[in-house]
């Protein structure tokens, strides 16, 4: 039901994620914001089973915070990822496993842009282009079709568009919005919300 | 508690205690929350036990239909009060609303006693919060109070969808808390097994510009609707209004009448 994609490009990561929080088959959210911030300069976004999702992601981003007050100094996205493995893998065979799928995408200044694919088996790996969800499986094959190593950004974000294009068209739930954005050198910026044409918004989006 | 006590039970604050060193206890608002449960007891095993042929059937669906809804003048919340323990109607007036302070409400829907016993704990944890910082409690953290003890629970059977509703310092709050820890904040909420009747009467009828007069028919109709097609849902509508110095009671009126008021053409 839910839907996270990553591109990484030479200087940049670009990642996006549905907006819906659902219950069986109610939609209770439209704005629902699945990504969160680790550090300056990397995102953990979160999908899978309900409470878990926003708990182990809070639960993450709290803990890296923690380890920079401790230390002084950030994890770098590749750490942060096994870190966060690390913690999945723990949880996994114990009472309470954390069903979670991640992606996350970070900016080191001597590595460069990075994004790590994490499923709730603790796999993960590290990956030019990713996806989660039932819209993978209509999407990966864009990414591999399209997708170059030398995108620049509005090629990576043109390349997105044709994958939410490509859900709108051909996946039978309705995805009426997604969050957009991008890390580089500089940090995260907030891109414009993809709406593709054609699917229903249910309310104006509300202020809060 | 003194079997808790006598138990010599090792909780795992007092092991944190331990690691981060004294001096931490009252960072985290929230006091020894763990029942002294014997070893080898498995409350979901025996819950599996019991929801399927065989055995008496517990089952646990939200049997409810409870609704709120921010708009202009404040946040509508409207229950109905049908109790039901299977195909049997325990009470036909159950108060499913929970009066925390002269600000926050609780709404319930699911396992009764859930809903009761965690909501009537976090009303004694925003009182607490209130005596030791001076200021009301945020519906913001009123609601992850609700959900940290969800998530102390994970995975143990508890039923629990809830809805807290109140006017603090960033104006009207609605948090939906369910018994799986998730917690989210809109401007819309309905649960319960009724709940999506009650949506497709609010969605249709629901303008951010309402009067108030039109707000509380809204909030009539859709628990009405919703417990004439819900056999778990009936009673009464309990109709509350959360406005900036407080909640009031709006009306407590039976749905049989209102659905034959609204429904005047079918019967």
């Amino acid at each position: 039901m839910e839907y996270l994609i990553g591109i990484q490009g030479q200087d940049f990561v670009l990642v996006a994620a549905d907006n819906i929080a659902a219950n069986s088959i109610i939609q209770m959210k439209q704005d629902q914001d699945k990504m969160f911030k680790l550090s300056d300069k990397i995102l953990l976004l979160c999908v899978g089973e309900a409470g878990d999702t926003v708990q182990f992601a809070e639960y993450i981003q709290k803990n890296i915070q923690l380890y920079k007050m401790r230390n002084g100094y950030e994890l770098s996205p590749k750490a942060a990822a096994n870190f966060t493995r690390k913690n999945l893998a723990d949880y996994l065979r114990s009472r309470t496993p954390y069903h979670v799928n991640l992606l996350l995408a970070g900016f080191d200044e001597t590595d460069g842009p990075g994004l790590y694919y994490m499923d709730h088996l603790s796999a993960l790996a590290k990956a030019p282009f990713a996806a989660h969800g039932y819209g993978a499986y209509l999407t990966l094959s864009i990414l591999d079709r399209y997708y170059r190593p030398d995108l620049t950004r509005d090629e990576a974000v043109d390349l997105l568009k044709k994958c939410v294009e490509e859900l709108n068209k051909r996946f039978i739930l309705n995805l009426p919005s997604f969050t957009v954005r991008l890390i580089d050198t500089e940090g995260i910026h907030d891109l414009e919300k993809l709406m593709p044409v054609g699917a229903k918004l249910l309310a104006p989006a509300p202020s809060s | 508690m003194a079997l808790f006590d006598v138990s010599g039970y090792k909780s795992h604050a007092g092991l944190r205690g331990q690691i981060l060193g004294t001096g931490v206890g009252h960072l985290v608002d929230r006091p020894n929350q763990e029942f002294a449960v014997p070893v080898g007891v498995d409350p979901s095993g025996f819950l599996k036990s019991c929801s399927r042929e065989g055995g008496v059937s517990i089952d646990l669906n939200h049997g409810t239909t409870t609704l709120a809804f921010k708009f202009r003048h404040g946040v509508i919340v409207a229950v109905d009060s049908r109790a039901s323990a299977g195909s049997y109607i325990a009470s036909k007036e159950a108060n499913k609303v929970i009066e925390i302070n002269p600000y926050l409400l609780g709404t319930m829907s699911g396992s009764a006693a859930d809903c009761q016993y965690w909501e009537r704990l976090l009303a004694k944890e925003c009182r607490l919060y209130k005596l030791r910082n001076k200021q009301r409690i945020s519906v913001s953290a009123a609601s992850k109070l609700l959900c940290n003890m969800m998530l102390g629970y994970r995975g143990m059977g508890l039923s629990m969808g809830s809805m807290i509703v109140g006017w603090d310092n960033k104006g009207p709050g609605l948090y939906y808390v369910d018994d799986n820890a998730t917690r989210l904040s809109g401007r819309m909420f309905s649960t319960g097994c009724g709940s999506s009747y009650a949506y497709g009467v609010m969605d249709s009828g629901y303008r951010e510009d309402m009067t108030v007069e039109e707000a509380y028919e809204l909030g009539r109709r859709g628990i009405t609707h919703a417990t004439h097609r819900d056999a778990y849902s009936g009673g009464v509508v309990n109709l509350y209004h959360m406005q900036e110095d407080g909640w009031i009671k709006v009306c407590k009126e039976d749905v049989s009448e209102l659905i034959h008021r609204y429904r005047k053409g079918m019967f």
